[in-house]
């Protein structure tokens, strides 16, 4: 079976971002970019199902600028076989990205499209959902263990009150959560051979979709600062504090 | 128009994330509808029904609602959309999970997890783990939003009398994906999201044993138990004690963070709680720069000495 699998360029997750001045996004320029913590996780389940023998080719795809060709190598350095950039400088919201993605979809019929379960730049938790419902599958969100077999995929999900397992008909999209996996590093000689792992680009453009976006950011603000607090010197005096001084014991 | 919002029940309660959903919809209109789909939840029906500002309840009973799949639900709304302004549901694993499926079937770019409602089509979200806040605008006719429960007060659980109205659901029910299991977290202790006192642990715990020193200090405050990533990575706890960008967002009243480090994802679940305390050996570790009371200890010294103090 074939499998798809998403990665986003999004800012490193140890990056604290800064609020541009001017209040219209945050700061990029001259900031660490990697790929999307969860994508990663997404790449390494859809490794370890070809590694198993479930899968027979792994295609990763891209939405974004011309530095996202980076992170598609990542993704081939690690295991996957062929690299799929659709090529933009625009903003790219969750729908747009379904709406590219359904037509990747249709033009190399992968069984299964394993994405992350959220982009930690927009936190929106949207995209696999949408791309489910454009394409009429089943979805299985904040996957923490999948098991294919026969047409069909069982997915444990993370929920609040603890795990739920569904059992999807293939094809499905699945969104993977913290759990899944610990996503191995690229080796040396790995990130080697994925520079001639072929990578296609293509643009929105050619692919007929409209990506303009929905919804206008109309400004982005740094949040309330906490004021920086007090050190206590022992536990008697913390009790005595939050007793007496904050009254929340 | 109305504005549907979807309740999260188990059947027989309803959650408290939708009374405060229900409190962001009155910030948008007056006429609130809530659907509840599901199995045997007449009770969750006649609770919301009483709840203040609803004025329609809509009933789905359907053997498969039991666990309702986001599959069924989507089907479910989508049919009822037209006569809805919006569209709202809890920002918890629930509605995260349905409501960008019915988004994508609606043609509309749904806004996650909104913490204010400045007017009928702008709202406020926090990005980047909350390190930036945006004012984000939907031009589409319809809005789908999913809402952050620590943004807004619960409505009261009384007082209202709305109509109960009947829905058949057959046709809707997915055989695309079923329900087969689920193991949920036992816990006498009260629920993360709706506690007023939250001690969580970190990686500086050790064991999943030694969450029991914390349990103990729960049960005297009647506070709940929550954890950091690497604490749940480690097994040391369940994947639901996860405190954070990624997992729940909590605001209590008292939050005590112990062997905790205090990396951006886990602030970005916590800082906006009342008080914030820090039991941590490293004097330099971030999670101080938000507690109001830091106590720089070992935790295997002061955890116990907290418990005989209280
Ligand atoms: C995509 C992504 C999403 C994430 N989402 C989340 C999330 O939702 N929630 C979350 O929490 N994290 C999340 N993380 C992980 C986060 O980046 C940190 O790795 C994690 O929060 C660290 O957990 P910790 O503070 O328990 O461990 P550490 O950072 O290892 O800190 C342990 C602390 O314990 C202290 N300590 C050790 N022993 C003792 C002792 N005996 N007494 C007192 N103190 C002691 C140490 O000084 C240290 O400060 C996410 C990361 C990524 C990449
Ligand atoms: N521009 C993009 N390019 C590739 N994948 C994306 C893009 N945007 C979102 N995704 C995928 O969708 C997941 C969820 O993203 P989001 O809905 O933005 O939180 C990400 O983890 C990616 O796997």
């Amino acid at each position: 079976m074939k499998i798809l699998v998403t990665v986003k360029r999004v800012v490193d997750y140890n990056v604290k971002v800064r609020v541009k001045d001017d209040n219209s996004g945050v700061e990029t320029a001259n900031v660490k970019m990697s790929m999307n913590p969860f994508c990663e996780i997404a790449v390494e389940e859809a490794v370890r199902l070809k590694e198993k023998g479930v899968a027979s080719e792994i295609i990763v795809a891209s939405i974004g600028p011309a530095q996202a060709q980076e992170t598609l190598r990542t993704a081939l350095a690690l295991g996957a076989d062929k690299a799929i950039l659709v090529k933009t400088d625009e903003e790219v919201q969750p729908l747009a990205v379904a709406k590219i993605l359904k037509e990747i979809v249709a033009k190399e019929s992968p069984e299964m499209v394993i994405m992350g379960k959220q982009s930690i730049d927009g936190d929106n938790n949207q995209s696999g959902q949408m791309l489910a419902a454009l394409l009429d599958w089943p979805q299985g969100t904040f996957a923490s263990e999948i098991n294919v077999s026969d047409g069909k995929v069982a997915v444990t999900r993370e929920i609040d009150g603890g795990l739920e397992t569904l059992e999807l008909t293939l094809p499905a999209v699945v969104t993977s959560d913290l759990r899944l996996n610990e996503p191995r590093f690229a080796s040396l000689p790995n990130i080697m051979k994925a520079k001639r792992k072929p990578l296609e680009e293509v643009s929105s453009a050619d692919l007929g979709v409209d990506i303009a976006p929905r919804t206008k950011t109309l400004k982005v603000e740094a949040p309330a600062q906490r004021e920086a607090g007090i050190k206590v010197d022992s536990v008697a005096e913390l009790v005595d504090k939050l007793k007496n001084e904050a009254k929340v014991i | 128009m109305a504005i549907l919002v979807i309740a999260e029940h188990n059947n027989q309660e309803l959650g408290a994330a939708t009374l405060s959903t229900i409190a962001a919809a009155l910030k948008i209109g007056n006429d609130i509808h809530v659907l509840v789909a599901g199995k045997s939840s007449q009770p969750v029906a006649e609770s919301v029904s009483v709840c203040e500002g609803v004025t329609k309840v809509l009933h789905a009973e359907h053997e498969a609602l039991e666990h309702a799949t986001a599959e069924s639900l989507t089907a479910i709304v989508v049919e009822l959309a037209s006569n809805y302004s919006h569209i709202l549901a809890a920002a918890s694993t629930f509605g995260k999970n349905f409501m960008p499926r019915i988004g994508a079937k609606l043609d509309v770019q749904p806004i996650s997890d909104i913490i204010s409602v400045e007017s009928e089509d702008t709202f406020k979200r926090p990005v980047y783990a909350g390190n930036a806040i945006a004012t984000v605008q939907s031009t589409d006719a319809i809005k789908v939003i999913t809402v952050r429960a620590t943004g807004f007060d619960a409505v009261a659980t009384s007082g209202g009398s709305a109509v109960v109205e009947s829905l058949t659901v057959d046709g809707h029910i997915s055989q695309k994906s079923k329900f087969a299991s689920q193991e949920l977290t036992k816990s006498e202790r009260p629920e993360l999201t709706a506690a007023k006192i939250i001690i969580s642990g970190g990686r500086g715990m050790g064991s999943g044993e030694n969450f029991h020193m914390l349990e103990e200090i729960a049960d005297k405050l009647g506070a709940a138990v929550g954890a950091s990533r690497a604490a749940v990575d480690a097994g040391f706890v369940p994947n639901d004690y996860q405190v954070g960008q990624t997992g729940k967002i909590v605001a209590p009243e008292l939050y005590i963070a112990v062997g905790i480090s205090g990396a951006i994802q886990h602030l970005a679940g916590m800082k906006d709680s009342k008080v914030i305390v820090a039991i941590n050996k490293d004097e330099e570790a971030p999670i101080f720069q938000v507690a109001d009371y830091g106590l720089v200890a070992d935790l295997f010294q002061a955890i116990p000495e907290l418990k005989d103090a209280l």
